[in-house]
């Protein structure tokens, strides 16, 4: 998936992999986050 | 109550008709009492037993129709009700009188819970029901039939924070953390008197409009309890609290501040069919239908009791940041080699512990089964088990152990194995058990971080 350039809307889970995180790893690869949620199913 | 959870009564407000699925749905209070998980809550079965009973267990009841075991009690509607009316000082409730009457004798059975509590169970007429049901900011208060019984109200309309449905909610956590301090002091035969100092950890935000989540529910529940020489506060940090309640507990005795300290949580109104679509699209039971409060006792070393082990206490700092492998490193890794210990010296982990039968079939996943195997990396990464799922679902057996926890929140966080690790403690089962919980705080919209706290139980030597 070639994120480079693209806007992307990131919703993380608390107990699998966190918003922030996966923040981190779109930034990257050049994305840039438009949103960044992190969810707690529980 | 399922009704006034919050996403049932988001979605009534939408539907009126999705009321009556709802109660069509609704386990009975028989239903509730023999489902496997809830016999594990209070400690008739223990949590390893639920891999080999048949699942699901919503269709596979036990045989046990004990409504008590050695860690808690399950009571009904009727005992419900009655204790939200004996909990509310404001005349806020009123329930009819021939149900408080049943009500009175069943709760005055219980034998734990004080006069003063017992005195307040009074009723009212149907008409004044019926009547004041007529009036805005009147909230019906129902049996899973459907009946009406009574009513909530607020005695100041003008202020949302004091709203009927946010007064029934803290009503609610006041009298399941009463309830569960009442018997925990009576079954571990202590005098209210005794205690010192009461540590609240629930997540709901007591208060009017200046000051909302003002809190000190802590207090409250001392006095309905008959903890008369105590005071206390609240530790608010989502489900994350009562595992910082504890250590602050703990802390507070060992500095000689407080000898006995009472640390409580009562339950979660909003999260009552949180996932009630996911269960009705299944055709199963609504299985967010029960409400939990619980209640820790703390003091100093008795020679038996299991020690909570200040040095071991682990933390999520904010440097760890939201990388799974540094949260169960701070939380787990850190604290066992502070107190040179390995992975495997811990008997068993309490970790999320929530039931995955009932996140499971609504898409959300096995909380506790994805921690376990979280804890069960990091050992592999430090090379204290080999690498694969093999050893990995091996660890997960052995240090691990199904959820079986309602999703009531901070209730679920690890504190449900408290009985159960102090029970396998005083046998010598094994030398250490470890208590982790997390917290949402992103939830709040605060800050896009989570928290966590842990600590180390150790056997009585």
């Amino acid at each position: 998936m070639d994120l480079k350039g693209k806007n992307v809307i990131i919703v993380g889970e608390r107990d699998g992999v966190p918003g922030p995180a996966i923040e981190t790893l779109v930034k990257s690869v050049g994305g840039t986050p438009a949103l960044v949620q992190t969810q707690c199913f529980v | 109550m399922v009704q006034h959870g919050s996403k049932p009564s988001r979605e009534i407000q939408k539907d009126p008709e999705t009321l009556k699925l709802i109660q069509s749905s609704l386990r009975s209070l028989n239903e509730a009492i023999s489902y496997a998980p809830h016999q594990v809550m209070l400690g008739n079965i223990y949590p390893d037993t639920l891999s080999e009973l048949e699942s699901p267990w919503y269709e596979n009841p036990t045989d046990s129709n004990s409504h008590k075991g050695p860690h808690g009690e399950i009571v009904g509607e009727e005992i419900f009700y009655g204790l939200i009316k004996g909990v509310d000082d404001f005349g806020l409730v009123s329930i009819e009188e021939s149900f408080a009457k049943r009500s009175y004798s069943e709760i005055k059975k219980m034998g734990y819970l004080t006069g003063d509590l017992l005195q307040k169970i009074e009723g009212v007429p149907v008409s004044e029901i019926e009547n004041r049901l007529q009036e805005d900011n009147v909230l019906p208060l129902r049996l899973g039939t459907g009946e009406t019984i009574g009513f909530i109200s607020t005695d100041y309309a003008e202020d949302p924070s004091l709203s009927p449905d946010i007064l029934l909610e803290n009503l609610t956590v006041k009298a399941t953390a009463t309830m569960a301090l009442n018997s925990v002091l009576e079954s571990n035969g202590v005098d209210p008197e005794t205690i010192d100092y009461v540590i609240g950890s629930g997540e709901e935000a007591i208060g009017d409009r200046y000051n909302r989540g003002g809190g000190n529910l802590a207090k409250a529940v001392a006095e309905a309890a008959g903890c008369m020489q105590s005071t206390g506060a609240d530790i608010k940090a989502f489900c994350c609290a009562p595992v910082h309640a504890t250590v602050v507990g703990g802390s507070l005795i060992t500095s000689g501040v407080f000898p006995n300290i009472a640390v409580i949580g009562g339950c979660s109104l909003a999260k009552l069919g949180m996932k009630f679509q996911g269960h009705l699209k299944k055709g199963i039971p609504i299985m967010e239908d029960v409400l939990v409060g619980f209640a820790i006792l703390l003091g100093p070393d008795d020679q038996v009791s299991p020690v909570l082990r200040l040095d071991s206490v682990g933390r999520h700092t904010v440097a760890a940041g939201s990388v799974q492998q540094k949260i169960v490193e701070a939380l787990v890794q850190t604290p066992l080699s502070k107190v040179g210990l390995k992975f495997q010296d811990i008997g068993k982990y309490a970790t999320e512990m929530h039931n995955p039968e009932i996140t499971d079939t609504a898409g959300s996943g096995n909380v506790p089964q994805t921690n376990y195997r979280l804890i069960a990396a990091l050992a592999a990464l430090n090379g204290e088990i080999e690498k694969g799922a093999e050893s990995r679902d091996a660890f997960v057996k052995t240090h691990g152990m199904p959820g079986f926890s309602p999703t009531q929140g901070h209730v679920a966080s690890a504190i449900p194995f408290l009985g159960h690790a102090l029970d396998d403690l005083k046998r010598g089962n094994y030398q250490y058990s470890m208590f982790l919980a997390k917290g949402s705080l992103f939830l709040g919209r605060m800050t896009h971080m989570s928290d966590g706290e842990s600590f180390i139980l150790e056997k009585n030597h």
